[in-house]
């Protein structure tokens, strides 16, 4: 119940990371499963339809379900205490926003056992979804589920927006402002312009599902390309979303770990706001071979290519950073370097895409596979592998054990390496993605074999990071308040974990790496900004939660409106929008209750902070 | 923030009272950051609509289908509700709770007028002209961009007639102001939009 009402931003980064953690599982069996299909030519393990059901589910749920929100646990768990803020600006929105994540997620999946997952590729292109072509109920729960779960990431990225505007503590300008919080800022601004067109994309495919519009059929007039460019002009400032926050996870763990300041900060700061930029220029490089013409293919092929120089410029900093300095390879660290060389290559691979000629041979095959692998495992998962074991112990208060730690790093980069390195020269070679198996003697057979036994070491990768976790969580909660000795951000002043209100006093803030500046002056912790007071502090409310419940059952009725049913009674409920009408007003209704009932919230007395 | 409620109590409100408080400051902040999503959100589907606008399917045309004086008529209202809303919040920065309770009521029920133009334009459409949801990419197009709006109004009245019932209940506080201003901004944004609609679909649809 605790859970359920909860608006602390700590525990929701929680529920955060357990949500994205069962989905990236449920992802990453979708993945296992595929490569075994692979793994021979002309396998039957698989049938062609549940093929394209994997695949299309493998994509979705790892981006918009599995790497997402573990993202916004990070993010929830650190954006705060990195800034000096007792909280997040909107703590309800913040418990609101996880819910319909959740309740989105969990009706996408839903249609594993409701009747056929969708089927049309993570992109869901028309004709391919139209009802044409796919003709269950699988596309509906894309565009719905997205739909419910894409609120959240908004309210998500509203949220953080506001919160680093406002909340941070005295001293704190925006060029002293820790890399992660940049990035995160850089990130929700991203989200925040690049996510309503994907609403209005779900909306539209959605409409012309269920209620026969014609914005993708041809025969009414419609535009299947239309929907590339709405999706891209989503899709691609999505990549992004991704990926900065694995840039800022980066610049954190490098520079503490080398016991160095981050090498150019303004420069990074720069390059994020330019490939943020940039990033909404170049959404038709996805469509060079729609035909969109020689003019459009060279504008958006130079565009691309520029993204390659604010990118290179966070390398080199990195490295820089490195140089010179003490370096220790803890476990964060072994996967922050190994995401520079990693990442480096599917950058590589990228430019190689983005020069439209080129394309027009890599696309829909392995290559372009190996590059998005490349860049969003290679680059964001270990990027995100990084963050947990830096900052598991500010989270839990529990140190993860090292040497499984370094146990996980080497199965899985190396697993890694085997799984997606060879799918280049098999794109090279002609082998297309989103087919669901392949001839004999085509030189495919020895290079699928070894990807797929890649992949199988990526998963004993995982193995071993869940039971680091599990031996973990039997230990005592005893790490210290800076555990890995050399912070140099905000929150490592503070126990781990934080306490409900994280900062007893607000910290002031006299330079950038505020912590680590006290420390090489000499001091102990950070000099208050304020004397100690009464904290105020919001109210628990299972509010947020009932909304997405509300959400939830509005998408099932809307999905099955036009559906007949075996039941008389049933089929009444749905076709007169019944059920939907249902779970709208539990929603507005929850609204409503929130807006009647005032929530002063509550208050923590400086007796009972000094009794800690 | 327990200076500016003790001052709400007693009824002397700050001069800008939906910025009094952190919680109000945020929620403004908050609250234009959103309206930039939705100005994202609006132009997609402004984009779908002019990329979608000839293609009619042999269905009605927008030459044949609209009614410019209907239309004039309902962005009179809208304009006016508008004015109207502007009137409250100067209302509400006087502190004059009663005043400012009836110009949100004028706002609403001249924000529901339009709406019932819209539906009876929208039902006129569909059982005299056979324009409806399924005839073509155009009318998919102009009930999807012209419906948002709508929905997006109907939304509004709702609010702000929560927010009237909240000014009977609670008074004009640093709490309730900020909400009051955001419902006003949010208003404003739906007229913005709707000019635009009024020049993109149906003035462009006359003319080009
Ligand atoms: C220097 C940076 C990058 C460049 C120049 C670049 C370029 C490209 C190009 C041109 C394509 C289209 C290939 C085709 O479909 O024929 C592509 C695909 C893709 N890229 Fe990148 N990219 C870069 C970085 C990234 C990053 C950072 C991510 C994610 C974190 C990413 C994720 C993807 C994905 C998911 C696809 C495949 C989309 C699909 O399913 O078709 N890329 N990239
Ligand atoms: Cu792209």
């Amino acid at each position: 119940m605790d859970w359920i009402t909860t608006v602390d931003h700590k525990k929701i980064a929680i529920l955060y990371l357990w949500a994205g953690g069962l989905f990236f599982g449920i992802g990453g069996l979708e993945a296992i499963l595929i490569r075994i299909q692979l793994i021979k030519p002309m396998n039957t393990f698989l049938d062609a339809q549940t093929f394209n059901e994997l695949i299309t589910m493998h994509g979705t749920t790892m981006i918009f379900l599995g790497v997402m929100p573990v993202i916004f646990a990070l993010m929830n768990a650190v954006i705060p205490l990195q800034i000096g803020a007792r909280d997040v600006a909107f703590p309800f929105l913040n418990a609101l926003g996880f819910w319909t994540f959740l309740f989105g997620g969990i009706l996408l999946n839903l249609s594993w056992i409701m009747g056929g997952a969708p089927d049309a590729g993570w992109t869901s292109y028309t004709p391919l979804s139209t009802t044409t072509y796919s003709a269950t109920h699988g596309v509906d729960f894309y565009t719905i589920g997205l739909q419910i779960a894409g609120l959240g990431t908004l309210i998500g990225g509203i949220n953080f927006l506001a919160t680093i505007i406002t909340m941070r503590a005295p001293g704190m300008s925006y060029m002293r402002m820790p890399m992660f919080a940049w990035t995160t800022f850089i990130t929700s601004a991203i989200i925040l312009f690049a996510f309503p067109a994907i609403t209005v994309g779900l909306v539209l495919l959605t409409f012309d599902r269920i209620l026969g519009a014609n914005f993708f059929e041809v025969g009414g007039g419609g535009n299947p390309v239309l929907w590339q460019h709405i999706f891209w002009i989503f899709g691609h400032p999505e990549v992004y979303i991704l990926i900065l926050p694995a840039f800022g996870i980066i610049s954190e763990v490098i520079p503490t770990f080398a016991r160095k300041r981050l090498f150019g900060y303004s420069s990074m700061v720069f390059a994020t706001i330019l490939i943020a930029f940039l990033g909404f220029m170049v959404w038709a490089h996805h469509m060079f071979t729609t035909g969109l013409g020689p003019v459009a293919n060279a504008l958006f092929s130079v565009s691309t290519m520029l993204i390659a120089v604010p990118t290179g410029i966070k390398i080199f900093n990195w490295l820089f950073t490195m140089w010179g300095g003490q370096v220790r390879f803890t476990t964060p660290n072994l996967f922050a370097v190994g995401f520079i060389p990693t990442f480096t290559m599917g950058g590589v691979t990228g430019v190689m895409l983005a020069s439209a000629p080129a394309d027009f041979q890599f696309h829909d095959t392995y290559f372009v596979v190996a590059h998005f692998h490349y860049v969003i495992v290679g680059g964001l998962v270990l990027g995100l592998f990084a963050g947990l074991h830096y900052w598991w112990p500010k989270m839990f208060g529990r140190m993860l054990d090292e040497g499984l730690g370094k146990w996980t790093f080497w199965t899985f980069i190396i697993g890694f390496h085997m799984t997606f390195f060879v799918q280049h020269f098999l794109g090279l070679m002609g082998m297309q993605r989103r087919v669901f198996t392949y001839l004999p003697n085509q030189q495919f057979d020895l290079l699928n074999l070894i990807s797929t036994i890649g992949a199988g070491l990526m998963g004993v990768g995982m193995l071993f990071f869940l039971a680091n976790i599990f031996l973990t969580s039997r230990k005592p909660a005893d790490a210290a308040d800076d555990p890995w000795e050399d912070g140099r951000t905000l929150e490592w002043t503070i126990p781990s974990p934080p306490p409900e209100y994280n900062f007893k006093q607000t910290p002031l803030v006299r330079g950038i790496d505020a912590f680590w500046k006290e420390k090489t002056a000499g001091h102990k912790g950070m000099t208050p900004s304020e004397p100690v007071g009464s904290i105020h502090m919001p109210s628990a409310t299972i509010l947020p939660f009932l909304m997405s419940v509300g959400i939830f059952i509005a998408g099932l009725g809307f999905m099955f409106s036009r559906d007949t049913f075996s039941s008389e009674a049933l089929s009444f409920l749905f076709n007169n929008y019944i059920v939907t009408g249902l779970g709208l007003l539990i929603t507005f209704g929850s609204m409503l209750m929130r807006s009647l009932y005032d929530d002063h919230g509550w208050h923590i007395e400086p007796e009972e902070l000094e009794g800690r | 923030m327990t200076t500016a409620h003790a001052e709400a109590v007693n009824g002397t409100l700050p001069h800008e009272p939906e910025k009094a408080t952190l919680e109000g400051r945020n929620k403004v902040l908050a609250f234009w950051l959103f309206l930039g999503g939705e100005a994202v959100l609006f132009g997609t589907l402004f984009a779908t609509f002019l990329a979608l606008r000839n293609q009619t399917n042999e269905g009605p045309s927008a030459n044949e289908l609209f009614h410019l004086p209907l239309v004039a008529a309902a962005t009179f209202l809208l304009l006016v509700s508008s004015l109207t809303s502007v009137f409250a919040i100067q209302a509400m920065h006087r502190n004059r709770p009663a005043l400012l309770r009836s110009w949100l009521l004028v706002t609403v029920v001249l924000g529901a007028a339009f709406l019932g133009l819209e539906i009876y334009e929208f039902s006129e459409y569909v059982r005299h002209e056979e324009f409806g949801m399924t005839t073509s990419a155009f009318s998919s197009a102009f009930y999807t961009l012209v419906g948002f709006h709508g929905a997006h109004v109907a939304f509004g009245i709702l609010w702000i007639s929560v927010l009237i019932g909240q000014l009977v209940r609670k008074g004009l506080t640093v709490v309730t102001a900020p909400k009051i201003y955001v419902s006003a901004m949010y208003w404003h944004f739906i007229d913005v939009v709707w000019v635009f609609i009024f020049t993109v679909v149906y003035l462009l649809g006359k003319v080009g």
